[in-house]
């Protein structure tokens, strides 16, 4: 196997096909994430979003050729994809709600010397909040315990599904402010339906449509292209989105 | 009044084995999703074992007893583990194969304790003052029921001071809750899948021995019975919950006491009827997580 | 109908003709088969291998078809046999013929069953997966409890119950009569066969399958589960009760045995042996489990076996140590059971429930 190249893209998915209860929600996915920077992955709701992210983890079935960084890692296991350095913020966050938000924190630790200092910095609301249960936390800072999850660990690569779902404005930029921040360290795989977000943050979109790639290139190029948006993503523009 | 406290605390110590037995089933279900029959065959080979080697080496008296105990624990434990490794974890993530595989090791192992100790029960021998009472109140209580609860409570206390404590701990906890997650967090699940049926395995193992203490003998039937019981007391506690499981134990072995004593022996009947109620009121049981 | 299922239902018929005049024959399998198959003694036993056959069947129904994993089922079985032995020792006015009382006792059984049916279904189906099969076995339990109390010397305790035969028409008693009781239970399985049959290829039985693989979608598409699973279940309960019958008649009496949760077990056995996915491994699981418990007992009691050191022979004499065994190797290595044997053949493929160290962990 070859070295690192300077443009070798950190994550490579190719013919990435997915399954949940013998259905096919991911077909033929095929697509790249470079080594810097934010890409946003866009599509309607029920495109399979969310379900290519899980395939790339192996959190549901899935055949097809997928690397991190020149490796395979489409036969490894969850656990062993998440060691090699993938960060996961799901949809709909998924703390421990019966855990406290320490809790949640201290078992998201993988690295020898964890970034609390980082994490701290980020998420002020939380240090206050250290020893309450997450399950009773506000939506906006279960979203905060869920991203400070990922970045408390040195990361190779981010995978974020639809960070700012539910959110109030002001809780969406800081969420967007902590992604911007996280991004300065790891390229990351977003899926954002708030266009707002997708314009500050990413540089490159990958759009799916019933589970396929419909198009890749600069998120500038197509957020401008209206006919597109309206297309692709069934809104006018980013502020009806947002 | 000598009667109640009488009733009272025998039914704290049936709860304390079947608090023993569920809090293993209730875990192991709670994390992997695994009804787990051979829990009872954990419980039976480790009262045999225990009492083969309590009495070689000192029959009837503490020392015995202690190394019955010891002995049970750890048997109940390695037994556990090699079911976890060889079998259930074979059928990873598959519940009804799972389920089924335990029936099947259960009907071979009673079988296989028959053919060794034969059917009937084995009288076993205890140290004297377990056998003798002591007046609390005016009520003459068995004195084996105080060891029953005290090692239940011991194992309560134990156990979760391990779920809160620990990194283990820790990682139960939230395999409970969502196990997914914990395998996106970069943590191997499994290997505290390992851990619990260890955990439940020792439980199920030390409440053979003392369930040898508590009826007085030994037989391959001894764990199918309490299963049962341990099954009923998972169901209403709510299933992966330990707290669950320690209140139900109370409540159902009591109530059970009571029924024999003024409803004529219904306890088992009124157990099966308060779980109906349970059902259908909550059917998530008392302290289980939503469905 | 296609010329498949033609050839199907002419299959079907010529193998009940065949089972039906198996006692007016003299085959002998040898290590198989107790003696030739018109002495009683292997009547006996096939009767009761196509009575467990039938008992299978509806354990599958409910099981394979509708996804309810039941510890309870015993439950039924039992009521059908006690019930019937009850009846007819309890109730019998001497003006009525007896032929009459027979009947109506057959009747009153079949209600009883169906009231029960339907208060543990009803109650049972409010929870799911996991939960429900440890409720029907509370139940099971608790049923299994108050037939060993014996309450007021109804149910015999462990003793069991004999039949009172004072009602029962003559050509169901006593030994010679076998045959005839061969007939009864080669006629319930097939009564069994149509219903379970008839029941699956319904509304509700299409409904059921759809709700095992997704209950969900079911809910969506506005019906409601419950009610079909409910359906199930009673009818695979009072079938089962039905099946309790023809045991009575064939033992003579019924053991308390019969309604335990380790005898739904075994059931659980013999329909995962002979595979969930077809409706004849339910009966060929059911045929095969008790030839070969049979075989084994008395394998058990032969001199070969004695003759073996300790460690073979303690195992090798307890059928139930080698069923068990026998059942942890079908679902690992073969999922399908016995029916799915054709399949694994024809298509050569492996398929192996393990999974290999390097995949999913989800
Ligand atoms: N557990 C499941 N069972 C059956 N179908 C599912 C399941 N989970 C997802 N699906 C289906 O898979 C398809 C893709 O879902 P996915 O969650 O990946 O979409 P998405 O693009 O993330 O949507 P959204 O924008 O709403 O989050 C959908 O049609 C969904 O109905
Ligand atoms: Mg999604």
């Amino acid at each position: 196997m070859s070295g690192p190249v300077a443009d070798e893209p950190i994550l490579s998915v190719r013919n990435l096909y997915g399954r949940i209860a013998g259905q096919q929600v991911v077909e033929d996915v095929s697509f790249d994430v470079p080594a810097t920077g934010v890409t946003a992955l866009l599509g309607r709701n029920g495109v399979g979003k969310t379900s290519t992210i899980k395939s790339i983890l192996g959190l549901i079935d899935r055949t097809g050729e997928i690397r991190l960084a020149g490796e395979r890692i489409d036969r490894a296991p969850t656990h062993r994809i998440v060691q090699r350095g993938v960060a996961y913020v799901p949809e709909d966050r998924e703390v421990f709600g019966s855990l406290t938000v320490a809790e949640n924190l201290r078992l998201a630790e993988r690295d020898r010397s964890p970034r609390r200092e980082l994490v701290a910095s980020l998420f002020p609301d939380l240090e206050a909040r250290r020893e309450q249960r997450a399950g009773t936390l506000s939506g906006g800072q279960q979203q905060m315990v869920s991203l400070a999850r990922a970045l408390v660990n040195e990361n190779r690569l981010l995978l974020v599904d639809e960070p700012t779902k539910g959110l109030a404005p002001r809780i969406v930029d800081e969420v967007a402010d902590a992604l911007a921040e996280a991004a300065r360290t790891a390229p990351i795989l977003l899926v954002e339906q708030n266009l707002l977000v997708v314009r500050r943050l990413a540089e490159r979109v990958v759009v799916l449509s019933s589970g396929r790639v419909v198009f890749t290139g600069s998120a500038a190029e197509l957020l401008d292209d209206h006919d597109r948006v309206q297309r692709f993503l069934g809104v006018h523009d980013e502020r009806e989105a947002a | 009044m000598d009667t109640l406290i009488l009733l009272v605390i025998t039914g704290l110590g049936l709860g304390a084995l079947y608090f023993l037995v569920a809090s293993g089933l209730s875990l192991i279900y709670g994390l992997m999703g695994v009804l787990n029959f051979a829990h009872g065959a954990f419980l039976t080979i480790a009262a045999f074992l225990g009492w083969e080697a309590g009495r070689r080496i000192s029959d009837g008296t503490w020392t015995g007893l202690v190394i019955s105990a010891l002995v049970g624990i750890l048997v109940g434990a390695t037994v556990a583990v090699l079911t976890e490794v060889l079998i259930i974890r074979r059928l990873y993530e598959r519940h009804i194969e799972q389920a089924l595989v335990t029936v099947g090791i259960s009907l071979a192992a009673v079988a296989l304790f028959e053919g060794i100790w034969g059917t009937d029960p084995i009288y076993t021998d205890r140290p004297a003052w377990l056998t003798q009472t002591t007046e609390i109140l005016g009520a003459r209580i068995p004195n084996d029921r105080f060891v029953l609860i005290a090692c239940a409570a011991l194992v309560l206390g134990g156990i979760v001071l391990f779920l809160r404590k620990t990194r283990y701990g820790l990682i139960i906890r939230a395999g409970v809750e969502n196990r997914h997650m914990v395998t996106a967090l970069g943590i191997d699940v499994r290997r505290s899948f390992t851990l619990v049926f260890a955990i439940g395995g020792a439980a199920a193992g030390l409440g053979g021995v003392l369930a040898s203490v508590y009826y007085g003998y030994v037989s391959a039937h001894l764990g199918s019975v309490l299963l049962i019981f341990a099954f009923i007391v998972t169901v209403i506690g709510g299933l992966g919950s330990l707290t669950g499981a320690a209140i139900a134990s109370v409540l159902v072995a009591v109530l059970q006491q009571f029924a024999n004593f003024y409803l004529g022996g219904t306890g088992d009947l009124v157990v099966v009827v308060l779980l109906a109620a349970v059902l259908l009121i909550r059917p998530r049981g008392l302290m289980g997580k939503a469905a | 109908m296609t010329a498949k299922s033609l050839r199907l239902v002419i299959g079907g018929i010529l193998l009940v003709v065949a089972l039906a005049v198996l006692p007016l024959l003299a085959i002998d399998i040898p290590g198989v088969l107790p003696g030739p198959t018109y002495t009683p003694g292997t009547l006996q036993l096939l009767a009761f291998a196509l009575l467990i056959a039938a008992l299978a069947l509806t354990y599958r129904m409910m099981f394979g078809l509708a996804g309810l994993l039941s510890f309870g089922h015993a439950l039924f079985f039992a009521a059908g046999a006690y019930g019937l032995a009850m009846t007819l020792e309890a109730f019998g006015p001497a003006e009525w013929p007896s032929a009459l009382v027979f009947t109506v006792s057959i009747a009153v059984t079949l209600v009883l069953g169906f009231v029960l049916a339907a208060t543990v279904g009803a109650l049972a189906l409010r929870v799911t997966g996991i939960s429900f099969a440890m409720v029907t076995l509370a139940f099971a339990q608790a049923g299994s409890v108050l037939i060993r109390r014996n309450p007021g010397s109804a149910t015999g305790g462990d003793e069991g119950l004999a039949l009172d035969t004072s009602n029962v028409p003559p050509e169901l008693v006593g030994v010679v009569d076998t045959r005839n009781l061969y007939w009864v239970a080669l006629g319930i399985l097939v009564l069994v066969y149509l219903i379970v049959l008839w029941v699956e290829k319904s509304r509700a039985g299409h409904v059921a399958e759809a709700i095992r693989e997704n209950e969900l979608r079911v809910r969506v598409i506005g019906l409601r589960p419950y009610n079909v699973k409910l359906l199930v279940f009673i009818a695979a309960s009072v079938l089962a009760s039905v099946a309790g019958m023809g045991y009575l008649l064939l033992q003579s009496g019924a053991a308390p045995r019969i309604a335990t949760a380790d005898f739904t077990l075994t059931l659980l056995v013999i329909v995962v042996l002979g595979g969930v996915g077809a409706r004849w491994g339910a009966i060929v699981g059911g045929i095969v489990y008790t030839l070969l418990d049979q075989r084994l007992t008395a394998l058990a009691g032969s001199d070969a076996i004695a003759a073996l050191p300790d460690i073979l022979r303690v195992p090798l004499s307890e059928p139930l140590f080698i069923l068990g065994t026998l059942f942890v190797l079908v679902v690992l290595f073969l999922p399908g059971g016995i029916a799915g044997l054709p399949a694994r053949i024809t298509t050569g493929r492996k398929q192996h429930p393990a999974e290999p160290e390097e995949t999913v962990d989800a």
